[in-house]
């Protein structure tokens, strides 16, 4: 038998104030007093615990659970912080996590980073920090290691993270976005556009009164569940930035491939439609963080979609679209109307329109 | 949605579209093009949004006109724009798609990255309203659009002058369609045979203002709503206008534009804005009477009065063909510069700058053999 580790007793420093100051960035007892009232309180588990400037991971453990790392890193900025839905440090723990979900792996350790502007108050990082402990807890990632900086008021909008994961590929899965073959499915995993439209409404300058969430959500398990059921699939991609109209272009390129995808399909809640509709906003463009793109072969196409709506976050999975030979690089949609229109790249950001 | 998804039905569509296919088939000339002007952006937007071009025979082509205010601002007032923005103390106020708008130096967008405060805004009342939040600041809202924005403006500056507010003024640019539609008929290159009429400014000015198209142009017009339902609806009228030797005012969106206009919008306008003698237009030039400007009882409110501004007339790039494109000459990929030196990214011409404009559409919408095979 192993004989039992005995780590160093750490005595956690406490936070006397209510305001980050720079102070707090500055190397001595008030940041450490921060990192451990705020940060290391929140993260507590066993590989953070002795406070080394560096996480160590078991090879072992990584290597029986599978044959190759994946390793990502997130920057995450969000203004507000707090949105119907979630929070920037859920978003940087789901965000992390799910880029790591569509290459196949199963996510297991996160890097996090926190820079503060000063003035930001200490509850409203305590918050935060709450949010990403419970958001790792329930997705059964640790968050093992990370790091703190405190900029003047003004060089940074009160909060950024960043955020870095570590995950194991299990042998025999490979996905890839150069992957994708005519006669191929499109699949979505449920309702599209909510974390743009609930990020737009909760900045409030569009006085729009409406209660729109974001869908912000942990995928591995869900990608777990539909590799399992449906080997067949190629490709996965969350829609973030962009949307699923920049995940389907991409696709379309890196696989030389065209895309159509059909409008009466694509999922979306009433209030989204609505709130895209008095904006002149495309939903396509607007940004998940709760939806993957999946492309499936066409063998298992009921497969996957009958494993996507089996789980919680898959209810409303669709069918959207199919793989095709025409236009390889393009995708193009039939409307609602029956006619069909190129789905490109944006330009710049979508502005809202005039009239 | 309620009032949206009817309008949007795809068997109804398909319907639609069988019976303008008889239609235009049963009109005599054969094969000869039958023009259509939509003038409007919004309906630009919507054509190629829903791909109703695609219902449509061959022998009708949409000629996509200059009703989207965001692309005939000429450069020079973008310039304008700018210069007021780069003020010390002012929060420049906007609509969102008006951002992107290159002036001769920079756009709005680039400027707020310089540093400029430019913020956007949904409605003039929004602007207003940060003028009350911060007395210590100048608000200036960029007064842009047709008679479909101009009545919210007007009716800002009344506001404004009711509350005695005086850190806010409108940089007016509202144009006026009218005489743009009248400058475009009496070019002696234009194709138009009918026009479908832009439902938003005529749910404010009503029907009347389009009597001269009938009656002196001998062109149809019906006044269209922007689902596409409606476009293919208001397409059908037009025909049946042409095929029974008709020339009329005909209302398809009479569900939101009545025939008398909107009677607090128009008081409103005429309380506020008095004609200017001319206005420039990208693409089109200088044209008398298309563009207003705030009464001097409003001078107060007036930016161009409290602000020392360029007023430079910027001229179009030489290469850009907008001109002909707005008078149904030449199809946007016809022209020199479409999709080369004039793309979304870099738009050399008006009518690629908004998703309104129709070279936008076209370059976004359309399919890359579409383009090719129509050009070739």
């Amino acid at each position: 038998m192993g004989k039992t580790h005995i780590r160093p007793q750490r005595v956690l420093g406490k936070l006397q104030v209510a305001t980050v100051t720079l102070a707090h960035g500055g190397g001595g007892k008030a940041m450490k007093d921060l990192i451990d009232d705020v940060f290391v309180a929140a993260f507590d588990n066993s590989d953070l615990a002795p406070m080394e400037d560096q996480a160590r991971l078991d090879l072992g453990m990584l290597a029986a659970a599978g044959d190759r790392l994946a390793f990502t890193t997130d920057a995450v900025v969000v203004d507000p912080l707090f949105f119907p839905g979630g929070d920037i440090g859920k978003l940087a723990v789901c965000g992390t996590i799910n880029d790591l979900a569509v290459g196949g792996a199963i996510p297991l350790y996160l890097s996090c980073a926190a820079i503060i502007e000063e003035g930001t108050s200490v509850e409203l990082l305590r918050k935060v920090a709450q949010s990403m402990a419970h958001s790792a807890q329930l997705a059964g990632v640790r968050i093992v290691t990370g790091d703190t900086k405190v900029v003047p008021r003004g060089a940074c909008d009160k909060l950024f993270i960043t955020a870095s994961g570590l995950g194991v590929i299990p042998k025999g899965v490979q996905l890839n976005a150069h992957a994708a073959r005519p006669g191929d499915v499109v699949l979505v995993n449920g309702l599209l556009g909510e974390h743009g439209a609930a990020i737009l409404a909760a900045r409030g300058e569009m006085a729009l009164d409406c209660t729109i969430e974001s869908d912000c959500a942990p995928l591995h398990e869900l990608v777990a569940a539909l590799l399992a059921r449906a080997p067949g699939v190629r490709c996965l991609r969350d829609a973030t930035r962009g949307g699923i109209a920049t995940v389907l272009n991409e696709i379309a390129q890196a696989s030389h491939v065209g895309i159509e995808i059909d409008e009466a399909q694509c999922p979306m809640r009433e209030q989204v439609r609505g709130f895209c509709e008095i904006l002149g906003l495309d939903p396509l463009y607007l940004a998940n963080e709760g939806k993957l793109v999946a492309i499936v072969a066409p063998e298992d196409a009921d497969a996957a979609l009958t494993a996507l709506q089996a789980h919680p976050l898959g209810a409303e999975a669709r069918i959207v679209g199919r793989v095709t030979e025409l236009e390889p690089g393009r995708v193009v949609m039939r409307t609602l109307l029956g006619g069909h229109r190129i789905v490109d790249m944006l330009v710049g950001e979508q502005l809202p329109r005039i009239c | 949605m309620k009032y949206v998804d009817e309008f949007r039905d795809r068997d109804k569509a398909a319907a639609l579209a069988t019976e303008i296919e008889k239609l235009a088939c049963s009109i005599e000339g054969g094969s000869t093009p039958i023009h259509i002007m939509e003038v409007c952006g919004g309906h630009t937007h919507s054509i190629f949004r829903y791909g109703v071009e695609e219902l449509l025979p061959a022998r009708i082509e949409l000629i996509h006109g200059p009703g989207c205010p965001v692309c005939v601002l000429p450069m020079g007032r973008v310039d304008d724009c700018v210069a007021i923005a780069e003020q010390p103390n002012v929060i420049f106020t906007t609509f969102g798609d008006a951002m992107r708008v290159p002036g001769s130096r920079k756009s709005l967008m680039q400027a707020r990255a310089e540093g400029a405060d430019v913020r956007m805004v949904y409605s003039p009342m929004d602007a207003l309203a940060l003028a009350r939040a911060h007395p210590d600041r100048e608000v200036v809202f960029f007064g842009l659009g047709f008679e479909t924005t101009m009545p919210a403006t007007a009716l800002t500056i009344l506001q404004a002058d009711r509350e005695a507010i005086d850190n806010f003024t409108v940089f007016c640019n509202h144009i006026t369609i009218i005489p743009t539609i009248k400058a475009i008929l009496d070019s002696p290159d234009v194709r138009i045979d009918a026009f479908l009429g832009p439902g938003h400014v005529s749910m404010v000015i009503g029907s009347a203002p389009y009597d001269f198209i009938a009656r002196h142009y001998r062109r149809p017009l019906v006044i269209a709503g922007f689902e596409p339902l409606d476009v293919l609806q208001s397409i059908w009228m037009v025909l049946k206008q042409i095929k029974e030797g008709r020339c009329e005012i005909e209302n398809q969106y009479a569900r939101v534009a009545a025939a008398g206009g909107n009677v607090a919008a128009l008081q409103a306008i005429a309380r506020v804005y008095e004609l200017r003698p001319f206005f420039e237009w990208r693409g089109l030039g200088s044209i008398d009477h298309s563009g207003v400007r705030l009464r001097p009882e409003y001078a107060r409110f007036d930016a161009e009065r409290r602000y020392a501004i360029p007023n430079a007339r910027i001229a179009d790039p030489k290469a850009c063909q907008c001109g002909e494109v707005l008078k149904g000459v030449l199809k946007p990929w016809q022209c020199k510069v479409f999709g080369t030196s004039c793309t979304p990214q870099t738009p050399a011409g008006a009518l690629m700058v908004s998703s309104e404009g129709a070279c936008a559409a076209y370059y976004q919408y359309s399919s890359a053999k579409q383009r090719t095979g129509a050009r070739g």
